[in-house]
């Protein structure tokens, strides 16, 4: 939609051009969410479309580098390929993921993995495949040196993340060794192909048998649960309980907080089994 | 990883890009562009004249504003209107390269007439044509982001398949046959103009409305200063501007009187979330919308009530307080707006000899109309002082009435009109814009044009109303009901409209279509400070129809009985009276009865083992379910509808009808019905409709009347026009009478053809007049009967229901066009497994809509669909035009108890309150330890 009270757009060659930042900016990257509602509190938009970053790099020893202006489309497209290496068994994780978003592959086209990074929703399905595949962000503050954190901990709540004002997200690395995981898929959508209201995965690694749980969509920001050995269904539940507080889980309209912690619980255990 | 990066370089002025001039080419054509900043592609390219680009969400959910960039196919109203600099754009309206030809895909739309109303259809298709788009599978998933309110995609995934539904014309016999719509070339080519696709008349001003952010509220102060400083806003306005003494009701009906004048165009109070409070109009829409957020208002918040039952007891908040008998209010001071009882027969005698009695409480919830085409409308004053008012309404001359009436008009000076417009289903049968554009043109003389954003949609306009129906049912051990009794409390929201009528009509078919000697309701209409309710597809019936079916289903699960079976010993019998609660018989007739036939075309689909396979997973339950409902055709009230039929200079015809086409598909069976009459191809007639300067009188598109009244009209005035045209091409040929026929563009007089070309000029040289004008009214009334089945699979844990088999029978009497009919059904499916399993319309506490978008209330897309499979009686109504009875309103009617039934049939729990999503069902589901009963056959 026409963005009322958006009074300026700035196209810098590179971040560096914007130095001071102030209440009323925002980085536009594809826009897909920007121009969705009004945005009664912002009057300038600052386009990401000229920093060219390189979109994806494949190293098989090292992992997958993810622009943050990588669209959905190519990431998606990227998840199809058939170079890839044979160990990353966890690959098929990039399609699943992007198709468990809400938005048709014209949004694709321009939406961005980083804005689905940065936006924070619980339905963020590229932060539930950063996040399960233990992925880095690496973020550029508009006054310091870059810094990285885990996806697990970019995510703070609802629309809330680590970053400070004007802080970029550069990108997402995906280290190798998650990417060889035997990955477990289970999500849940009121809609045929709509909104997730519980998003699990599991990894396992084939070094150590460690399994990883990664919950999303179902509560406010992720949650991780690290097993040595697969649990049994009591110490999961526990593990799930302790982690998880129920005011940890989401209500919205599409789903309750007590069907989204009820599909957990149901999910949780089918992964480990399909791990163990 | 990010060598030295620097911070010094201050932000260079060259990367400044405000209202810079940019070059693109849109359809091969190159332009020039200066977008403002924050503006996106859709609006940048409509303002460049490309109207094939539509608005239905503008926030990327609806796909209507489907474009390529580069032949990438966008959501034009998410894409940044800057970021269009040097690429190369299509719309709709460049699809197909050279001029005059179709798109392959454009094609199919045309062939399996993939659309209704249309307004969705240039999205559709530039979303499936794309490279990319529709060879990806699955087609669910390409389509993801396109919704359609009206067809159910049926048609949709045919036309992209490449199946072919339209048939050849039959001069002369094209009643039965399935024709495509007249309209269907410009809507696949993005020509056809909606109602805001019109250039912008010099000095238009664009209008925006602050809303009210509480539910009851005083205004105490308005200031608007700030507001006025805005550049480009011209005035504002406030309930001080408007006639404090004409309340109106924004709801439509020939007699004004059975809605209730509750509603002023501005008011002090304020009764729902989302009420207008004061109104801008500015030279742009941005400027519109600034100003609203500059206008500060003082309320005093007044104690609100949102429960019906809530609102009619004695100490709660009143609504109309004060309101006298001119407002039409039964109980203003109880919020009362309508209340009904009846009694026929004796219940509590018919309850006496009953050997079993069910008693249960149904709940139905609230559902959006969600036409595609939001609201909208526009007005100006022509040189001659005329003033001009274009909508997207279902009726313009009732529109007219109430603007001559709110204004003060003569009525000649009033021009109301309605081209093709982007679905209905009953939402637009009320001025929600006009007033306020006539208001704005009257006060500075300059055009007006409101167009509502899909957030009004959900918040400032009507919606189905929500029900609590309590059905008490008596019956022998044999099944014979000995009574039927219900205690009807509807929400009508903050504002009356159709309260009343639909309250009424809900009486009435869910208990007539039943032989009983005994029946009773008391029915309330409540008001409440919810969004108002208004008319929707089936008024009211369809939430009865839910209660009454579903405890149906119950007495027979505790007589022991097969469903269809208690129905099938119940259900009227061809001559028949039909009585409801009232002891005297109304208008209404069973004009061709094919409810039996119905009932068992959806038995033996049930029963042949079609659809999904049953999962074969123990953590899901199967069942099966059916329900039946009866519509009467057409409104208790007043409707009447006038046709012209002009014979046309070469030979051709012209039908001038008021009733407004938005995809119901009224125009294309009218035409149908003057061709089949005039011996004529339909290419021959023209149809010309819906404006107040250019056709009769038509009530108005509603209450099933497209076929019924205005197709009667047509039909009548067919029948005079083909009289006079053999009258006197016999006596010009000198043949007998008997000897001449009506063949294409000639009158055959014993195989002396004389052209109707010729035989004009001659009838107009003696001063004769080649048309016919005829009336044709809603009464006596004959009904149409749907019957609905249903196979489904529900997950014990998740609480998610699939549907593995959606059956439908419609008496539809003689099926004038059979790919359209076979459509409407579809669409009212479509709108009834929505309302049942998925939209959610939530209230907070407050009584704001938590939901009002369609990112988070979420209509069917085709994903969520299954197809459903469509069976028509043979039957011909004595009564309805050509045999016909009216099919668009009522297929929606027996869905949700079908489903209910189909639910409690696989679950064994009867869940009583809609909708049933899985947070709401799995609870239960999980607190029941033993399997269900599945052993109850269905046939
Ligand atoms: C129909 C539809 C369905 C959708 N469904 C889903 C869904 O199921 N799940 C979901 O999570 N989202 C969904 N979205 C929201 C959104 O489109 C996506 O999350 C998308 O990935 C956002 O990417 P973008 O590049 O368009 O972000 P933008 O709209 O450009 O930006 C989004 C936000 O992130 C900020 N931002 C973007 N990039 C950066 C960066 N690199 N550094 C710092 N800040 C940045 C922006 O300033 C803005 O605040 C949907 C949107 C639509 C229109
Ligand atoms: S108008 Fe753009 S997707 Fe609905
Ligand atoms: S035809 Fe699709 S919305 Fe009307």
């Amino acid at each position: 939609m026409d963005l009322h009270h958006i009074t300026a757009q700035q196209s810098p060659q590179t971040p560096d051009e914007v130095q001071t930042w102030e209440p009323g900016l925002a980085w536009l990257a594809g826009g897909t969410w920007l121009f969705s509602e009004p945005q009664p509190v912002l009057h300038t938009l600052l386009d990401m479309g000229n920093f060219n970053w390189p979109s994806l790099q494949a190293v098989e020893e090292t992992g997958l580098e993810i622009a943050a202006t990588c669209t959905i489309a190519q990431l998606h497209a990227f998840g199809g390929s058939t170079g890839v290496p044979a160990s990353w068994q966890a690959f098929p994780l990039i399609q699943t993921c992007c198709e468990s978003l809400q938005s048709s592959f014209k949004i694709w086209n321009e939406a961005t993995v980083g804005g689905n990074l940065c936006l924070g929703l619980p339905a963020g399905a590229l932060i539930s495949l950063a996040v399960a595949l233990e992925g880095t962000c690496v973020l550029w503050p508009r006054q310091d040196l870059p810094r990285s954190v885990s996806a697990l901990e970019f995510v703070t709540g609802v629309q809330q993340t680590v970053l400070r004002p004007g802080e970029l997200l550069r990108s997402i690395h995906l280290p190798a060794s998650a990417l060889r995981k035997q990955p477990a898929f289970r999500r849940f959508s009121q809609t045929q192909e709509g909104r997730s209201s519980a998003l699990l995965i599991g990894t396992r690694c084939p070094v150590t048998a460690e399994i990883l749980l990664t919950i999303t969509a179902a509560t406010v920001r992720p949650v991780q649960l690290r097993f040595a050995t697969p649990p049994g269904a009591r110490d999961l539940a526990a593990s799930l309980e302790a982690a998880i507080l129920p005011t940890a889980y989401f209500s919205d309209p599409h789903g309750t907080a007590d069907h989204r912690r009820h599909l957990v619980h149901y999910f949780a255990p089918q992964i480990i089994e399909e791990l163990a | 990883m990010v060598p030295g990066l620097s911070y010094s370089r201050p932000l260079s002025s060259a990367a400044l890009s405000r209202n810079r001039p940019m070059q693109l080419t849109i359809n091969g054509n190159p332009a020039e562009v200066a977008p403002r900043p924050g503006q996106c592609l859709r609006t940048l390219l409509r303002e460049h004249g490309w109207y094939g680009v539509k608005k239905g969400c503008d926030a990327g959910d609806c796909g209507a504003c489907t474009v390529w960039v580069d032949d990438n196919p966008v959501h034009s109203c998410l894409y940044p209107a800057f970021r269009a600099k040097d690429r190369h754009i299509t719309t709709i309206e460049g699809l197909s390269p050279e001029n005059g030809t179709l798109h392959p895909m454009q094609a199919q739309f045309l062939a399996a007439q993939g659309f209704q109303c249309g307004f969705c259809t240039a999205g559709t298709i530039m979303t499936a044509a794309a490279k990319g788009g529709a060879m990806r599978t699955p087609m669910e998933r390409v389509l993801k982001g396109n919704l359609c309110r009206c067809t159910g995609y049926r048609a949709i995934r045919d036309a992209i398949e490449g199946r072919r539904h339209v048939q050849e014309d039959l001069p002369g016999a094209s009643v039965g046959r399935s024709l495509g719509s007249p309209l269907g070339p410009a809507l696949v080519t993005g020509q056809a103009r909606f109602t805001a696709d019109e250039p912008p008349l010099p000095g238009l001003l664009h209008l925006k409305v602050v809303r009210s952010p509480h539910a009851h509220a005083q205004v105490l102060a308005i200031r608007k200063e700030a507001a006025l400083e805005v550049p480009g806003v011209h005035s504002i306005f406030t309930w001080e501007d408007v006639p404090q003494h004409r309340p109106f009701t924004s709801a439509t009906h020939d007699d004004y009187h059975v809605d209730p004048d509750d509603t002023l165009m501005l008011d002090r109070v304020m009764r729902f979330v989302g009420q207008r409070v004061v109104l801008v109009a500015a030279d742009s829409e941005q400027a519109a919308a600034l100003a609203c957020d500059k206008i500060e208002v003082d309320y005093e918040i007044l104690p609100a009530v949102f429960d019906p039952e809530e609102a009619m007891r004695p100490d709660a908040p009143i609504l109309h307080h004060g309101k006298d008998a001119a407002s039409r209010i039964s109980h203003p001071e109880r919020n009362v707006l309508r209340e009904i009882h009846g009694e026929n027969g004796n219940v509590a005698a018919g309850f006496e000899e009953a050997d079993v009695i069910v008693e249960n409480t149904y709940a139905t919830h609230r559902q959006p109309h969600v036409t595609l085409e939001t609201h909208n409308s526009h007005s100006h004053l022509s040189p001659d002082g005329r003033l001009h008012v274009r909508t997207s309404s279902q009726t313009p001359f009732l529109t007219k009435v109430k603007l001559v009436y709110l204004f003060n008009l003569y009525p000649e000076n009033l021009h109301v009109y309605t081209e093709r417009v982007g679905g209905g289903f009953g939402g637009k049968q009320e001025v929600l814009t006009e007033d306020l554009c006539v208001l704005v043109t009257l006060k500075t003389g300059r055009p007006a044009r409101w167009e509502f954003t899909r957030e009004e949609e959900f918040t400032a306009t009507t919606t189905r109303h929500p029900f609590r129906v309590k059905v008490k049912l008596g019956a022998r051990r044999d099944g014979t009901l000995t009574a039927m009794s219900m205690r009807v409390v509807t929400n009508t929201g903050a504002y009356g409209n159709h309260g009343g009528e639909v309250l009424g009509h809900s009486l009435n078919e869910a208990f007539a279509v039943y032989r009983c000697p005994n029946k009773q309701a008391d029915g309330y209409a409540v008001y409440t400070n919810c969004v108002p309710a208004g008319a929707f597809r089936g008024y009211g019936l369809t939430q009865t129809a839910y209660a009454v079916e579903c405890a149906m289903d119950e007495l027979a699960s505790t007589l022991g009985m097969v469903p269809a079976a208690l129905r099938r010993k119940n259900m009227i019998q061809p001559g028949d009276t039909l009585l409801s609660i009232w002891p005297h018989p109304g208008d209404l007739e069973i004009g061709s009865y094919g409810l039996a036939e119905c009932l068992d075309l959806v038995e033996a689909a049930l029963a042949s083992g079609r659809g999904e396979p049953v999962p074969q997973s123990p953590e899901w339950c199967t069942g099966q379910g059916l329900a039946l409902a009866m519509l009467d055709c057409g409104p208790p009230t007043e409707h009447r509808s006038e046709a012209r039929i002009d014979l046309l200079a070469n030979g051709s015809y012209q039908v001038a009808i008021g009733s407004a086409e938005f995809g119901s598909g009224s125009l294309t069976v009218q035409r149908q019905i003057a061709a089949t009459v005039l011996g004529c191809p339909v290419e021959s007639v023209k149809m010309v409709t819906a404006d107040t300067d250019k056709t009769p009188y038509d009530t108005g598109t509603f209450a099933s009347t497209g076929t019924l009244v205005g197709g009667g009209a047509v039909l009548a005035a067919a029948k005079v026009l083909k009289e006079q045209l053999l009258r006197l091409a016999s006596r010009y040929t000198g043949q007998p009478i008997d000897s001449c026929q009506l063949s294409g563009a000639a009158v055959d007089c014993a195989n002396h053809p004389l052209p109707l070309s010729e035989l004009l000029a001659r009838a107009e040289k003696e001063g004769h007049r080649l048309s016919a004008v005829r009336r044709a009214y809603a009464a006596p009334r004959s009904v149409a009967f749907n019957v609905h089945g249903f196979r489904v699979a529900v997950h014990r844990i998740t609480g998610q229901v699939r549907i593995l088999q959606s059956v439908h029978a419609a008496d539809a009497g003689q099926v004038l066009n059979p790919m359209q009919c076979r459509g409407q059904v579809e669409g009212g499916v479509a709108q009834g497994i929505g309302w049942v399993l998925r939209e959610d319309m939530q209230l907070t506490p407050e009584g704001r809509i938590a939901n009002p978008t369609l990112r988070h209330f979420r209509i069917p897309a085709m994903a969520d669909l299954p197809e459903t499979e469509v069976y028509f009686a043979h039957t011909h109504d004595r009564i309805g035009p050509m045999g016909a009875k009216p099919m668009s309103e009522s297929p929606v009617n027996p869905v949700a108890p079908a489903l209910a039934n189909a639910i409690a049939n696989a679950t064994g729990i009867r869940f009583t309150d809609l909708p049933l999503t899985a947070p709401r069902l799995y609870p239960t589901l999980a607190h029941r330890p033993t399997l269900p009963a599945q052993d109850i056959a269905l046939s």
